[in-house]
């Protein structure tokens, strides 16, 4: 039997299991660490497709960056998660018609495209297929310009994010490292001679 | 007797070649990290002018041993409230991917467990995973002193790791490829052909917030030890604080590796092509090389430790993102028109 799907079913169990798990669980920092299962997970799967390059991304970029920023605001949340959870009786039926309707419309659009009579399967690709250079060589020519819009609109983002939350408070202290380097042992250190005892019989000054 | 052992070998499935290949790896980097402890506390103690430990095994060097089994033979301790399951896992979390990095890291020419093309991105994945097991052990322990430890180090490493990339992105383009082998080879030559010399400002900064991933001295304030008790494993005991020893050390080990593979050239010689020094030191294996350029990077993170204060928290932000991100980004500017004009001894090969 072939190892594949053995690896993919394992892959994709733990998937499901842990993307339902970030919605039904009751702390929210188990849900966010659930999160990074399933993203962790999926690019278990993505190595399965042999995109190796995406899986890595996926790992370095959502795990070991985004999410952690994200662990970190929620640790630091100290949320009562009890009120939130009052309406769900109430609410459900709603949400069932939602998932329902949402679930009928994805299948309108993907089962006539679905299956591999309409596809066939992808051919395996050998050793020295390097999807790393693959991608590279399609980003760089083919979609050139969508991929440095990209990365413009992105850098407008940054820019943007910081200038709406710069602002200077004319109380706020701060430090200047330059100043602080200048500073001299003179500017700071005043050495006074004196007499390390009193004279005796003048009478101590207490 | 040699094509007997081979014979066996390849007799072997394969997935129980890779396992013993992986045993082959972990191992020697086990003992390296038992060692490196010895090694700290000797090279301190002669920094500051004691002798350091030297009552166990001749001069002290089965200390390590000693240590080890302390740690295995000691209660773990779970605190109340504290969540068992993240608090058990969180050590295992710091561990893994310090271990798992080593599986792209060539030792010699085509000794390498997983000779990957994307093998640089495979590294800054893996390194960047670390820093789970410090937040998970920071928050399940339900301790103030601990969380603390673990939002520093949350910060500092999320914010070291830019200027890190941002290094790699400067090796990356002078070598043309993510394939850490590649990488080695193309600084083939002596030591004027290292990548070194014209990534200066980005070796620094690579090797400086390597120190600062690790949460070594001068950038330990997750661990904080005169502020914050030790920081993020404050709440462990036994086993459970020898794993986060343990993958400290090997975290040291795997930067010094790193660093020496893609600013020293890995395994190559520093002499070779020289006429006299090449001939006398042909006969040394590369690996040997490999391992005297991770000796030297170990010695400076102990000597580091040694020498300099604990930086303070709006230091190591400052440093982190207004000092090492621009260097970074001018150099990788720089690097881009070095390689676009052929500038030799390092660009001009075909």
């Amino acid at each position: 039997m072939a190892i594949e799907p053995v690896i993919f079913y394992f892959f994709a169990t733990i998937l499901v299991a842990a993307s339902v798990a970030v919605i039904t669980v009751p702390n929210s920092v188990h849900a966010v660490l659930f999160l990074v299962l399933a993203f962790f997970t999926s690019a278990g799967l993505w190595l399965l497709l042999e995109a190796e390059f995406l899986a890595i991304t996926l790992v370095l970029v959502y795990v070991g960056a985004v999410m952690v920023l994200f662990l970190f605001v929620v640790m630091m949340l100290d949320i009562n998660f009890e009120p939130t959870r009052e309406g769900f009786i109430k609410n459900l039926p709603i949400g069932i018609l939602v998932a329902l309707i949402m679930v009928v419309e994805i299948i309108l659009v993907v089962w006539p495209n679905f299956g591999l009579d309409t596809h066939g399967a992808p051919i395996p690709h050998g050793a020295d297929y390097s999807n790393t250079k693959e991608l590279g060589s399609v980003l760089y020519t083919v979609y050139l310009y969508a991929f440095e819009l990209a990365a413009a609109i992105l850098l407008l983002a940054i820019v943007a994010a910081i200038m709406l939350t710069l602002r200077r408070r004319p109380n706020n202290k701060y430090q200047d490292p330059g100043q602080q380097v200048l500073a001299r042992k003179a500017d700071r250190l005043r050495i006074v001679k004196m007499q390390s005892s009193p004279k005796s019989g003048n009478g101590a000054e207490s | 007797m040699l094509q007997l052992v081979l014979d066996i070998w390849n007799w072997l499935p394969e997935l129980v070649q890779i396992l013993l290949k992986i045993v082959v790896i972990v191992v020697p980097i086990m003992l390296s990290v038992a060692y490196l402890t010895l090694a700290e506390r000797k090279v301190i103690g002669y920094i500051q002018v004691r002798i350091g430990p030297n009552r166990v095994g001749p001069r002290g060097l089965l200390q390590p041993i000693a240590d080890g089994l302390k740690l295995a033979l000691k209660e773990i301790i779970i605190p109340t409230n504290a969540n068992r399951f993240l608090f058990v896992i969180a050590p295992l979390l710091v561990l893994a991917p310090a271990l798992a990095a080593w599986a792209v890291i060539p030792f010699d020419e085509g000794v390498v467990l997983a000779d990957i093309d994307a093998g640089l991105l495979y590294i800054l994945a893996m390194t960047s995973l670390g820093v789970y097991g410090v937040i998970i052990a920071g928050w399940a322990s339900n301790s103030k002193y601990a969380f603390l430890g673990a939002l520093r180090s949350s910060a500092q490493v999320v914010s070291y790791e830019i200027a890190m990339g941002f290094a790699l992105v400067g090796v990356l383009m002078a070598a043309g490829s993510l394939n850490l082998q590649d990488i080695v080879l193309r600084q083939q030559g002596n030591i004027i052909q290292w990548y070194l010399w014209p990534l200066l400002p980005l070796f620094l900064v690579y090797f400086i917030s390597g120190v600062a991933e690790t949460n070594r001295a001068p950038f330990d304030v997750a661990e904080g030890e005169s502020e914050i008790v030790a920081g993020f494993h404050v709440e462990y005991a036994g086993m459970t604080f020898a794993l986060f020893f343990l993958a400290e050390y090997a975290n040291m080990i795997l930067i010094a590796a790193l660093t020496s593979i893609m600013f020293m050239g890995g395994w190559l010689s520093p002499f070779e092509g020289i006429a006299v020094l090449d001939g006398l030191t042909e006969w040394v294996p590369g690996i040997v090389w490999l391992l005297l350029k991770m000796g030297f990077f170990l010695f400076l993170f102990l000597w580091f430790r040694a020498t300099f204060p604990r930086y303070r928290y709006d230091q190591i932000m400052r440093l982190g993102w207004k000092v090492f991100i621009p260097v970074t980004i001018v150099w990788i500017v720089v690097v881009g028109l070095l390689v676009l004009g052929e500038v030799g001894p390092w660009f001009d090969k075909a």
